[in-house]
This record gives C-alpha cells, sequence and structure tokens, in this order.
C-alpha cells in the first residue's frame, strides 16, 4: 500500500520542482535586483581581475556585476542584440565602429596590458634574435614553425591579424598549413600551443595566469605594437529602452574613478602587476 | 606526479573540502538538469504513449523526426535557444537569457525527444503484451496510454536516465544559453570548460571525475529505489 503512494508522490514533487524552477527563473529575471550584465573578455576574467574587482564594486554599491566572458568579437555582438548592459573589451577599431553604429556609447580607456608572443623554448624560428615583433612574425612565417591563431574574431585574433599585415604575409593563405586557427579562447588557444609547440600571440595576463605552460615561454614582447588597451562603453537605451543604463553606469564610474583604477592598478598575478589603469 | 594522478588527487580534495563554491555549482547543475528531465518527463511519457498506441497523420514522421532529434548537438540547441530568448529574438521581452530558467528550456529542448523515443519503444512493448486484455476490459486508447504508464512506470525509469544523463553530459546548450556567470550560471560541465581554459587540467579533470561519480550517485538511489518499489508492490 505505501508502494502506491510514492510514484504519485514522486511525480507530484518533480512537477513542483520544475514549476518552482521556471517560475523562480522568470521572476529572477523580473524582479528589479540591482545586478547589471557585462559582456566581457576571457583575458579579464581568466587572470582572475573581475574576482578582484567586483567584490569590492559590490561591496561599496550593493549592485551585482555579472559576467559573461567571451571573445571581444563575440560580446560586441551581444551588445548588438542588447543581451548585456556593458561591455568590457579589448579592440579600439571595433569599439569606435560600434559606438558609431549607435549601440554603445560613451565609450572610455580603463587600461592596459600587453601582448607577448608565446613559442618553444628551443624557439625554432629565431623569434627571440628578431629586432621587433615585425621580424618575429616574418621568422616564424619563414621557418616553417607552427602558429596557432584564436580565430574568433577576438581582440587578440585582430590584433595578431594587424601584425601579418603589416608584414605583407598571408597567413591565412597558409591555413591548415603551418598557420593553425583553432577558432577558441585565449586558455583553449595556449592549450593547443603547448601540445604542438607552436608559437601564439596573448596577452599577458592569461600567459602569466595559465597553468599548463609546458616547455612555452615569451620569446618576443616590449614593441609599441603590442599595446593592448581595454574599454568600457554602455549599450545605447536609445536603441534597447530595457537595459540598465543607470546601474551600469554607476560600474563605468567607479571603474574610471580613482578607486577604481587604483584597484586595477593593485591587481597581481605572481607579485606581477598586469593591468595599468589608464583612464585620462 | 604524473596526469592521472593529480587528476585523482585533486578529485578527492574537490569531494572532502566540498568548498561553498563547489557545493553551489553542484547544487545548480542538479536544479538545472533535474528540472528540465522533469519538463522533458511531463512532455515526453505521454508523447511517446500516443505516438505508440494511437493513429494519426504524419504518426510516422514524428516517430522519425524525434529518433533523429535524440543526437541534436547541443550547441545547436543552444543557439537555437539564445536566438529565441535573447533581446531581439520572440521571447526576449521576458529578458530570460543568460539565468537558469533559460538553461532549464535549453536542456528540456535537448532531453525531451530521448524520453520520448525511448518511452514510445516501452510503451509498444507493453501494449503487445496487454493489448488484448485492455480491449476486452473496454478501454479506449487513450485510457490505454495511462494504464499503460502506470503499469510500465519502472521500465520507464531508464529512458528518464537516459535523459538525465544527457543533459547534465552537455556543456553547448549551458555555456550559450547561460554565460557560465559565476554563483549565477555556472554548473560543473561549464566549470570543467573554464578550469581546462585557465589550463588547469588537474582540476578540471578532478572535476570531470566528481560529475562521472554524482550521476553514479543518481543511478544508484534510482536503481534501488525502483527497486524496493518493485519488490513492495508484489
Amino acid at each position: 500500500m505505501v508502494k502506491l503512494k510514492v510514484w504519485p508522490m514522486l511525480a507530484a514533487a518533480t512537477v513542483l520542482v520544475a514549476a518552482i524552477e521556471l517560475s523562480t527563473g522568470i521572476h529572477i529575471a523580473h524582479a528589479e535586483d540591482r545586478f547589471i550584465l557585462m559582456a566581457s573578455t576571457t583575458s579579464t576574467q581568466n587572470s582572475g581581475l573581475f574576482d578582484h574587482l567586483l567584490p569590492r564594486f559590490t561591496a561599496k554599491t550593493g549592485i551585482q556585476v555579472r559576467v559573461v566572458a567571451v571573445g571581444t568579437g563575440q560580446a560586441l555582438k551581444i551588445g548588438q542584440r542588447g543581451d548585456a548592459d556593458l561591455l568590457l573589451v579589448h579592440d579600439p577599431v571595433s569599439e569606435m565602429m560600434f559606438v558609431r553604429d549607435g549601440y554603445g556609447i560613451d565609450r572610455r580607456d580603463v587600461m592596459y596590458n600587453d601582448f607577448v608572443l608565446i613559442g618553444p623554448s628551443n624557439d625554432p624560428a629565431g623569434a627571440t634574435k628578431a629586432k621587433n615583433i615585425n621580424a618575429a612574425f616574418r621568422n616564424i612565417a619563414k621557418s616553417g614553425a607552427s602558429f596557432v591563431s584564436r580565430g574568433d574574431k577576438s581582440g587578440t585574433h585582430n590584433a595578431e591579424q594587424r601584425i601579418w599585415i603589416d608584414v605583407g604575409i598571408n597567413a591565412v593563405k597558409h591555413s591548415g598549413g603551418w598557420y593553425r586557427e583553432v577558432g577558441a579562447g585565449m586558455g583553449a588557444t595556449l592549450n593547443t600551443t603547448s601540445v604542438m609547440g607552436a608559437y601564439t600571440l596573448t596577452d599577458r595576463a592569461t600567459w602569466l595566469s595559465f597553468g599548463n605552460k609546458g616547455e612555452l615561454r615569451i620569446v618576443h614582447q616590449g614593441d609599441e605594437q603590442l599595446f593592448n588597451p581595454y574599454g568600457v562603453m554602455l549599450i545605447s537605451p536609445k536603441r534597447f529602452p530595457h537595459v540598465k543604463s543607470a546601474a551600469a553606469r554607476v560600474f563605468m564610474n567607479w571603474l574610471t574613478s580613482d578607486e577604481g583604477q587604483g584597484a586595477i592598478a593593485e591587481f597581481r598575478i605572481d607579485g606581477q602587476q598586469v593591468f595599468f589603469p589608464n583612464t585620462k | 606526479m604524473s596526469d592521472v594522478e593529480s587528476a585523482l588527487l585533486s578529485a578527492v580534495r574537490l569531494v572532502f573540502t566540498l568548498d561553498r563554491d563547489l557545493a553551489e555549482i553542484i547544487g545548480l547543475s542538479m536544479r538545472v538538469s533535474l528540472s528540465a528531465v522533469a519538463v522533458a518527463a511531463l512532455i515526453g511519457v505521454p508523447l511517446g504513449g500516443a505516438l505508440a498506441l494511437l493513429r494519426f497523420p504524419g504518426r510516422k514522421t514524428v516517430i522519425v523526426l524525434l529518433n533523429a532529434f535524440m543526437g541534436l548537438p547541443p550547441v545547436v540547441v543552444g543557439l537555437a535557444v539564445y536566438l529565441m530568448l535573447s533581446r531581439l529574438g520572440p521571447m526576449g521581452v521576458f529578458g530570460l537569457l543568460y539565468s537558469p530558467a533559460a538553461m532549464i528550456i535549453a536542456q528540456s529542448v535537448l532531453v525531451t525527444p530521448i524520453v520520448a523515443a525511448l518511452s514510445r519503444q516501452v510503451f509498444v512493448d507493453f501494449w503487445s503484451e496487454y493489448e488484448d486484455q485492455l480491449r476486452s476490459l473496454g478501454a479506449g486508447r487513450g485510457r490505454a496510454i495511462l494504464t499503460l504508464a502506470w503499469d510500465a512506470r519502472s521500465s520507464l525509469v531508464p529512458p528518464v536516465l537516459a535523459g538525465f544523463g544527457r543533459a547534465t553530459a552537455e556543456v553547448g546548450a549551458v555555456m550559450i544559453v547561460g554565460g557560465n556567470i559565476d554563483h549565477v550560471t555556472r554548473v560543473m560541465t561549464t566549470t570543467i570548460a573554464l578550469e581546462t581554459s585557465k589550463g588547469n587540467l588537474a582540476m578540471a579533470m578532478g572535476l570531470g571525475i566528481v560529475l562521472v561519480l554524482l550521476s553514479l550517485a543518481v543511478n544508484a538511489s534510482v536503481f534501488i529505489a525502483s527497486e524496493a518499489a518493485a519488490k513492495s508492490g508484489r
């Protein structure tokens, strides 16, 4: 007799759980909870910068910042569909276009770090000896050593593309040969690079916090071209009336304030500063 | 230390220290996947019964479609649900993207065909066994579905478990519609993907082992429960 009651109760319980889940989900999404959604890049997330910054901001203002970390290209797409309240990305050229096209407003410089060229310790292409990053890229192409490209329209991918254009090499033509486009985030790309003993371009923060370096090391760094600036901007409330502009602006103001800039400067990976405040 | 050893070690460490973040992630994984499976069972079991017992135009097409949809790629389902729920999509006004509700919807879509197709087979088998008996009792086919669902309840558990397995294992759909937001939509599989991308391979593999153990625990408890229920019923 007991058994007869078990199954209907089980069924009722699951139905109840499902109903509660769906309704609370909808409830959460609708409630004027103090949270904003920021689309940002994997470099800022994976390095741990947000774990350092966001609790300070939330403690001060009560506004929770939810981060969706993707490549800059995808973050801009999320913004274009109105699915975020603000963006923190690193590709000034596409950021300007984003603002020009009316999707974003009030773009501000926040911070910068730099790109570094990573390669195997024995450096078969002689990138270490190259006098600048362009020469290093040329050496890689000439040597036939493998180069792993993000291939995902991220800020890092676009920076790499600009260097190939500068040196006049059509790397994409060699895709599948020495040029390998993985179409993945920075970390996944570094994992591939490590296994292949190849070269790749990465931002310094992701590199320093990356846990699977293997035989890889920095083979070139320090050129002006490797400057990697991050910008913050709000999604236009004119275009998307539902965005939480006011709360997003509070966060943007904090990031670019002395306090926010100071918090960025304080952040360390293995004792090294990796992001440098840049608001004018 | 080898990769396997360090993965096992971090799995053991994860299980025994069970910090708040990990507990939260496991909790969300279970909430999302169990809810999705509940929705899938509610739709899939009656649908499977109807496809087995009722005769209507297009029935065979639906059966073929369902069988094919058992292999729906999670990333495609995720993208489709993303486009639906995005602000520019038809359900954009609800603002459900990047919430657990979005993840439940995506996994329900993914799992319903599995539950429906597999439970249809259960109904077909039971129907061939009990058809004469039910007909002689004068039960209509709609009524027969209910009766069979009740009689076949323990045989309907595996289809639902198969759906649950699919839901907890997939990463493509929840990553796209959930966004892997810390403390909001981060589940086991998206955490594993994140740790892999950070190059923390041992940690990622450790989490993977924990996920497999969880799945094992759920399956074992369901097995024991249905054994007990079957025994007390006789």
